[in-house]
């Protein structure tokens, strides 16, 4: 019978290996599109730092996984492990799946280190994340890595009320790990036919506290900030400064396009939406590429033309769909994941449950986008445009 | 005939219908129709000067026609109109 060994060196006959220089070097693109780069090890070995770019997938679950992370067969893939051993196996376990450009890193994840290359520590759930978020973990457009991005993100929810209610419940859900809530009010009786996160008991409270008490209650992961204020060009950069990415769920025309300016001067993408009785409109804008939401409406509406929620009504339920959908924007965006609504616009309307989705163009003539950053000023529309909130 | 859809803050002026048939080869001539048949809408969507309102984008089909022949983009049988004006609730 033949010793592992012997084994071990005729699949390294049979199997291609690189070295350190050639793996750095295609890894950055040289000589063709880049491969992806497998790190089969266990846990407690990629906690420890791993190749920069690299997959995680353990040995064990290779050949359950490989088909979701590498669809095309002739895809070149690099695997390593510690010493070159467990991959060079792996290796060979993939061409027997029909994978035709398959390379173990000879030497593996030592080699690398010892030749004094750069490497990456993965951001390490707890057990209790890995359980909690688990879901997550198992889709390949998510995983550990992507999972670490939520936990590492800043969402400021414009607003918690219809829309906020709801994406900010699945924001925390999710795991993002700092959510801002800005609001101004306190929770009213008439609240609750829409506003989910809070409930009877606190009538009176102050919104971003009720936000607080719900959000972390779901959980503990999420550290929310409470912004009780009602945002004007004096706070809103301090505010948004401290945040990726805005959701924006105001009740206002002047704040939606302070907002709107000063996410421009900031560089900050900014998740839009906007309902009325039973229409909801839905987009993103992001600073660098497409339209922003003074391409789309110049200018707000004087007084009068705009009736709010207030006067005019909205079905409860609204807020809740859209608020998810925009959740649904700021996920991806934080994920890096899938293609975002920029430069398209969703129009839902609930009594027909139809959703249309219209083109936005980037406005070359913008007032506000075609500026630098620098030149853009802020605007606070309440002094001549008192629609109530 | 051309399809126009209403958005939900301008139904008053229809009698809460969401969708009609109006006539007309271009998005100006529809319109008028529109105005002439449901009337107070037009100063809705248009300023004193006859501009579209900076609040309000008209489509045809999905397509903005301030990116096409603004007032004047043509309209096919089949099209369909849809008024999208700003709306802030939350």
């Amino acid at each position: 019978m033949a010793s592992f060994n012997e084994i071990l060196g005729q699949v390294k006959q049979t199997i291609r290996e690189v070295s350190v220089d050639e793996t750095r070097a295609r890894a950055k693109g040289e000589g063709g599109a880049a491969p992806v780069l497998i790190d089969v090890r266990e846990r407690d070995e990629y906690e420890q730092g791993f190749i920069p770019q690299a997959q995680w997938v353990p040995r064990g679950f290779l050949e359950l996984k490989i088909e979701d992370l590498v669809p095309e067969r002739e895809r070149e893939v690099i695997l390593y492990c510690a010493g070159g051993t467990r991959s060079a196996l792996a290796a060979r376990s993939l061409r027997e799946l029909g994978y035709t450009n398959v390379a173990s890193l000879a030497g593996g994840f030592r080699a690398w280190k010892n030749a004094g290359l750069a490497f990456d520590r993965p951001r390490t759930l707890s057990p209790e994340q890995v359980k909690r978020y688990s879901r997550h973990i198992m889709l390949p457009e998510v995983g550990e890595a992507g999972q670490g991005k939520l936990l590492d993100a800043k969402v400021l929810c414009l607003g918690a009320g219809g829309l906020g209610s709801p994406s900010a419940l699945y924001l925390a859900a999710a795991g993002v790990g700092t959510i801002g809530i800005v609001d101004d009010d306190v929770v009213d009786e008439s609240n609750l036919q829409r506003q989910v996160l809070h409930n009877l008991e606190r009538l009176g409270m102050p919104k971003v506290e009720s936000a607080r008490k719900t959000l972390q209650l779901l959980n503990p992961d999420v550290k929310v900030v409470g912004h009780q204020t009602r945002l004007t060009s004096e706070n809103i950069l301090e505010i948004l400064a401290g945040y990726d990415l805005v959701v924006d769920g105001a009740d206002n025309f002047p704040t939606r396009y302070l907002l709107n300016d000063a996410a421009l001067k900031l560089g900050k993408p900014v998740v839009h939406a906007s309902i009325f009785r039973f229409e909801g409109q839905l987009t993103t804008f992001l600073p660098d590429q497409g339209p922003c939401y003074r391409c789309l409406y110049p200018d707000p509406p004087p007084p009068g033309m705009a009736p709010s929620c207030q006067e005019a009504g909205v079905l409860g339920v609204l807020p809740g769909i859209v608020g998810c959908l925009q959740a649904n924007e700021a996920i991806k965006l934080i994920l890096g994941a899938g293609q975002s609504l920029s430069g398209r616009l969703l129009v839902f309307d609930a009594l027909g449950t139809k959703f249309r989705t219209l083109k936005l163009r980037k406005d070359p003539e913008c007032r506000v986008c075609s500026k630098s950053p620098a030149e853009i000023e802020l605007i606070d529309y309440e002094a001549f445009c008192a629609i109530g909130s | 005939m051309p399809t126009v859809r209403i958005p939900t803050p301008l139904r008053k002026y229809t009698q809460g219908q969401e969708e009609l048939q109006v006539e007309g080869a271009t998005v100006s001539a529809i319109l008028g129709a529109l105005e002439a048949a449901h009337p107070g809408i037009r100063e809705r969507i248009f300023d004193d000067k006859g501009n579209v309102r900076r609040f309000v984008n008209i489509f045809v089909g999905d397509e903005d026609i301030r990116f096409l022949q603004n007032l004047d983009t043509p309209v096919g049988e089949r099209d369909e109109i849809s008024i999208v004006p700003a709306i802030a609730g939350g």
